[in-house]
C-alpha cells in the first residue's frame, strides 16, 4: 500500500474544557493531524453511547470523548456520569465486537492546548495502526442483503 | 423546507490562507437545503454583519451557519445580527474553521476538506434547530440570610442598605455567632464585641431587616427568584413582644449551675437565660430540658419575678412561611471536639482547653472577667503550652485541611497572655506558621519578638499530669531532640469543622457539600460565592475555614450577587435547558438522580375528576443549567436538551 491510511475520527467534547482547549491549540497555532471532527456539547454528561455507535455506523474509524478533569466539571459532576457510563459501555463494546481501542476517553482542560494537539496526533496514529473500521460495513451489507431477500 | 445561509469568513488571511474558501462556498452551495453560500473577508465587521442581515431578508433564510472563528468569540455577535434581521437567534450556529481548522493544519487541501465537513455538519444541525425563546423568571425581591454571625449580619446589612428586604434567621437566641465569643481580634487586637455589637444592633433595628432569632429553616422549595421557605420559630417560653429584658427572671432562677454554651462550658448560666449580656434581642429564653418547672412541674420562680407576665410555659413552636428571591447561607462552623486526641488529655484534665475556651477566659465579658485563670483551681498559670494544628492537617483525624486561622489566633493568645500575666512563659508547638494576610506576618513576628512567645517546631506526643503540673512531651525538630515542658495550662488550637448538621441542612436547602461537610461553591476560583444551586449564595466559614476579614468580604460579595439578581423584575436566561415529553415519560426518575441541580420535579397528571393518573418528570426552567446529563439517563427518550437535541446531534454526526 503506497498511500497511508487516513482514519476518520469523531470527537465528542464538552464546551467548557476540551472545546476551549482545542481553541487554545488553535490560538497557539499548534499543528496537529487533520483527521478529527469535533462535535461540541454542553457537557460530557450529555454524551449518549448511541452517539458513538452512530459515528461508527457513519464510517468513523475511531471516536474520542473528552471533557473536564475530574472535579472541574462546570456542571459539578457531568464528567463523572460520563466516566461511569463509559466504564459500562466499554464492557458492552467487547460484547458487540467493537474493539474498545477505537474509542478513546480523556480529560483536557481549557488550558491544555498542547495536550489536545498531542492527543489528536497520538490517537490518529493509534487508529491508523488499527486500520479502517469495517465491522459495520459487513453488518450493514448483511442486513441489506437479508432485507432484499 | 430549510433555506440555510452559509457565510464563509476569510478572517483576513487567517482562514483564507489555508482553506480554499471559494471551493468551500461552491460545495456548500450545492448541499441540499442551502439557500445561499457566500464568502467574505470579515463577516464580523459592520458591513459583514449587514451582508448577513441582507441575505437573510432577501433569501428568506430559515437558518444561518457562519463558518468563522470559535463560537466562543462571535456566536453572540451573529445571533444578535440574526435577531435584528427578524430571524430567531437560536437558528444561527457557528462552524469553527479557524481555531479548529485553518490555524492547526499545514496542508491546504486537507484543511479545506475538513472545513467542508465542519460546515456541512453544522448545516445539518441548523436544519433541525428550534426557534427557542429566552426564559423569563419572575424575581421576588426579598432575601433570606441564614445565620446571624458576622457573615450573615454583613450580608443582611449590605442587602438592606441597598433598599431590599431581608429576613435574617438565627437559630441561637441571639445574633452574634462565634465572633461575639472572641476576646480580641488579630491583627489589630481590637475588642471583638466592641466592633461586633454595634453591627448586631444595626441589623436588629434596620427597617428593611426582619430578624428571626431562635428560629430554624425547616424547608426550602422553589428555585431562583421564587423560593418558598418554611421557618420554625422555636418556643422561647417568654413573650418577646412584652419582655423588656429587665433580667429579673434570670437573677431569680434557682437553676444556676448549667454549663454555658456561649462560654464553651467554662462558665455557668441559669435555665432562663440570654446567652450573653449584650445579646440581640436582649430577651431570655427558657432551656426546656433543664428548667425545674418543665422537669418537676414545680418552681415558676420566673413567673413570680416577672413584672410584666411574659413567661408562658404553654408556648408552642410556630411556623412562618416566607416568599424569598435569593438565599445567603452563612451558617458558620464549630470547633472540633478535641477528645479525638486522647493523648492530649482534653476532657480528662480541666486545664487542657481549646482555643475558643481560651477566648472566653481572655474576654472581658467572660466567666473570669478577662483574667487568665486555670479552670481547675482558679490560679493564674505561670506557664502555658499552646499546641497548634490540634486536629487540622491530620488525615488520621479526618481533617486534611489547614484551618487557616489557628496560627494567627495562637499568636494572639500568646500576646494576650503576655499582656495579662506578666512574666508568664508561653511555648507554642507548631508545624508551620501560616500567616498570609494583611498585617499577619508582622503580627506573628510581634508575638515572637516583643511578647517573647517561645515557638518550638514539632508535634506534641503526650500530655499528662504530674505534681499538679501538666507535663507536655514533644519534639523540637529544628534541634532534633525531644522536649518536655511542665505547664500550668495547655491550649489546643482546635480545627474548624462544619456544623454537626451541615450535611442535613445542605439537603434541606438543596446545595452541595464536600467530603467534610463544608458547602460547595459553584466554581472554586471564578464563582466562589455562588452555590451550585442558582439563587443560593454562600458566605463565611460554612464554605471553608475563614477568618473575619475573609468572611466579611465573602458576605459582601454574596450580597452584591443578590442585589444584581434583584436589579431586574424578571430574570432572563438562555433557553438551553432540558425539556420533557410528558406523554412518553414513564416516571422512572433516572433524570432526578442524574440532575446536579435538583431541577427535576415530580409532577402529577390529573384526569378531569382530579384523580392522579400518572406522575411524570417536570423540568424547572429556573433551576436547569442545561448540562444534558438527564437526557442521556432517560430510558424512554422523553427528555431532550433544547439547542442540543438528539436529532440535532445525530444530524451533525451524519453530516460529517
Amino acid at each position: 500500500m503506497s498511500e497511508q491510511f487516513e482514519p476518520e475520527i469523531v470527537a465528542f467534547v464538552c464546551t467548557y474544557c476540551t472545546y476551549a482547549g482545542a481553541d487554545l491549540a488553535g490560538t497557539s497555532r499548534l499543528k496537529y493531524a487533520p483527521n478529527v471532527r469535533i462535535i461540541r456539547l454542553p457537557c460530557t454528561g450529555r454524551i449518549s453511547p448511541m452517539f458513538i455507535l452512530k459515528a461508527l455506523q457513519k464510517g468513523a474509524d475511531g471516536v474520542l470523548i473528552s471533557g473536564c478533569h475530574p472535579g472541574d466539571c462546570h456542571f459539578t459532576h457531568g464528567n463523572y456520569h460520563a466516566r461511569r457510563r463509559w466504564m459500562v459501555f466499554r464492557a458492552l463494546l467487547n460484547f458487540i465486537g467493537i474493539p474498545p481501542e477505537r474509542i478513546k476517553y480523556s480529560w483536557i482542560s481549557a488550558a491544555e492546548g498542547l495536550k489536545f494537539a498531542d492527543l489528536i496526533n497520538s490517537i490518529t496514529e493509534d487508529i491508523r495502526k488499527l486500520g479502517p473500521f469495517e465491522q459495520y460495513d459487513k453488518l450493514i451489507a448483511e442486513t441489506e442483503a437479508q432485507a432484499s431477500l | 423546507m430549510s433555506k440555510i445561509g452559509v457565510f464563509i469568513c476569510h478572517c483576513g488571511e487567517n482562514i483564507a490562507a489555508k482553506v480554499d474558501c471559494t471551493r468551500v462556498a461552491e460545495v456548500l452551495g450545492d448541499h441540499p437545503g442551502v439557500g445561499a453560500s457566500v464568502e467574505y473577508k470579515y463577516f464580523c465587521s459592520d458591513p459583514g454583519q449587514e451582508s448577513v442581515k441582507r441575505a437573510i431578508r432577501e433569501n428568506n433564510l430559515t437558518g444561518v451557519v457562519v463558518a468563522a472563528c470559535s463560537p466562543r468569540m462571535h456566536e453572540a455577535t451573529f445571533r444578535k445580527a440574526c435577531a435584528e434581521a427578524g430571524l430567531n437567534p437560536y437558528m444561527c450556529e457557528i462552524a469553527n474553521i479557524r481555531e479548529q481548522c485553518s490555524w492547526v493544519h499545514n496542508d491546504g487541501e486537507q484543511a479545506t476538506d475538513k472545513a467542508i465537513d465542519i460546515i456541512r455538519s453544522m448545516v445539518e444541525k441548523v436544519k433541525r434547530n428550534n426557534m427557542l425563546q429566552p426564559i423569563e423568571v419572575p424575581v421576588t425581591r426579598r432575601a433570606l440570610v441564614i445565620g446571624g454571625g458576622i457573615a450573615g449580619i454583613q450580608a443582611a446589612l449590605d442587602i438592606a442598605n441597598a433598599g431590599q428586604e431581608v429576613v435574617l434567621v438565627e437559630r441561637e437566641p441571639s445574633l452574634g455567632g462565634h465572633m461575639a465569643q472572641l476576646s480580641e481580634t488579630f491583627p489589630t487586637l481590637d475588642c471583638s464585641q466592641c466592633i461586633m455589637t454595634p453591627r448586631m444592633v444595626e441589623a436588629s433595628q434596620h427597617p428593611k431587616i426582619r430578624l428571626l432569632t431562635y428560629a430554624e429553616v425547616e424547608h426550602v422549595d422553589g428555585y431562583i427568584g421564587n423560593f418558598k421557605v418554611k421557618v420554625r420559630m422555636k418556643a422561647r417560653y417568654v413573650n418577646k413582644d412584652t419582655c423588656t429584658g429587665c433580667g429579673e427572671c434570670i437573677t431569680k432562677c434557682p437553676q444556676k449551675k448549667l454549663s454555658s454554651e456561649f462560654d464553651c462550658g467554662i462558665g455557668k448560666r441559669t435555665a432562663i437565660y440570654t446567652p450573653f449580656a449584650q445579646a440581640v434581642p436582649n430577651k431570655p429564653v427558657i432551656d426546656k430540658d433543664n428548667c425545674t418547672y418543665f422537669k418537676n412541674g414545680k418552681c415558676k420562680v420566673c413567673v413570680k419575678s416577672c413584672p410584666l407576665d411574659c413567661i408562658d410555659f404553654e408556648m408552642q413552636d410556630e411556623f412562618i412561611d416566607l416568599e424569598i428571591g435569593a438565599i445567603v447561607v452563612a451558617t458558620g462552623f464549630q470547633v472540633q471536639n478535641n477528645a479525638v486526641y486522647g493523648e492530649y488529655g482534653y476532657g480528662k484534665y480541666a486545664d487542657v482547653i481549646n482555643g475558643l475556651q481560651f477566648e472566653r477566659l481572655a474576654s472581658a465579658s467572660g466567666p473570669t472577667s478577662g483574667k487568665i485563670l486555670r479552670p481547675s483551681d482558679g490560679k493564674e498559670p505561670e506557664n502555658i503550652v499552646f499546641i497548634q494544628c490540634a486536629g487540622s492537617r491530620d488525615p488520621s483525624k479526618g481533617v486534611k485541611y489547614c484551618s487557616k486561622i489557628c496560627c494567627m489566633y495562637t499568636a494572639k493568645h500568646a500576646m494576650l497572655y503576655a499582656h495579662k500575666v506578666h512574666g508568664g512563659k508561653s511555648n507554642i508547638f507548631y508545624m508551620d506558621i501560616r500567616a498570609a494576610g494583611k498585617g499577619y506576618d508582622e503580627f506573628t513576628r510581634r508575638a515572637i519578638e516583643e511578647d517573647e512567645a517561645g515557638y518550638v517546631r514539632g508535634r506534641v506526643s503526650k500530655v499528662w499530669q504530674e505534681n499538679g503540673k501538666l507535663m507536655v512531651r514533644g519534639a523540637d525538630t529544628l534541634l532534633g531532640r525531644p522536649v518536655e515542658v511542665a505547664a500550668d495550662m495547655v491550649v489546643l488550637a482546635t480545627a474548624m469543622v462544619p456544623q454537626p448538621d451541615a450535611k442535613d441542612f445542605a439537603k434541606v436547602v438543596g446545595i452541595g457539600y464536600d467530603e467534610y461537610g463544608f458547602f460547595n461553591e459553584a466554581h472554586l476560583k471564578l464563582r466562589p460565592v455562588e452555590s451550585s444551586t442558582a439563587g443560593i449564595y454562600l458566605a463565611g466559614a460554612c464554605q471553608s475555614p475563614k477568618d473575619i476579614p475573609d468572611s466579611v468580604a465573602q458576605a459582601s460579595a454574596s450580597a452584591s450577587k443578590v442585589l444584581a439578581l434583584f436589579s431586574k423584575e424578571k430574570l432572563e436566561r438562555e433557553p438551553v435547558i432540558a425539556v420533557n415529553n410528558e406523554a412518553t415519560c414513564a416516571g422512572c426518575w433516572g433524570c432526578v438522580l442524574a440532575c446536579p441541580y435538583n431541577a427535576i420535579e415530580k409532577k402529577d397528571i390529573l384526569d378531569r375528576s382530579g384523580k392522579v393518573i400518572k406522575r411524570v418528570a417536570s423540568v424547572n426552567p429556573g433551576l436547569c443549567q442545561g448540562c444534558g446529563t438527564c437526557v442521556t439517563f432517560c430510558r424512554s427518550n422523553s427528555i431532550d436538551l433544547a439547542g442540543f437535541t438528539e436529532k440535532q446531534i445525530f444530524a451533525e454526526v451524519m453530516g460529517l
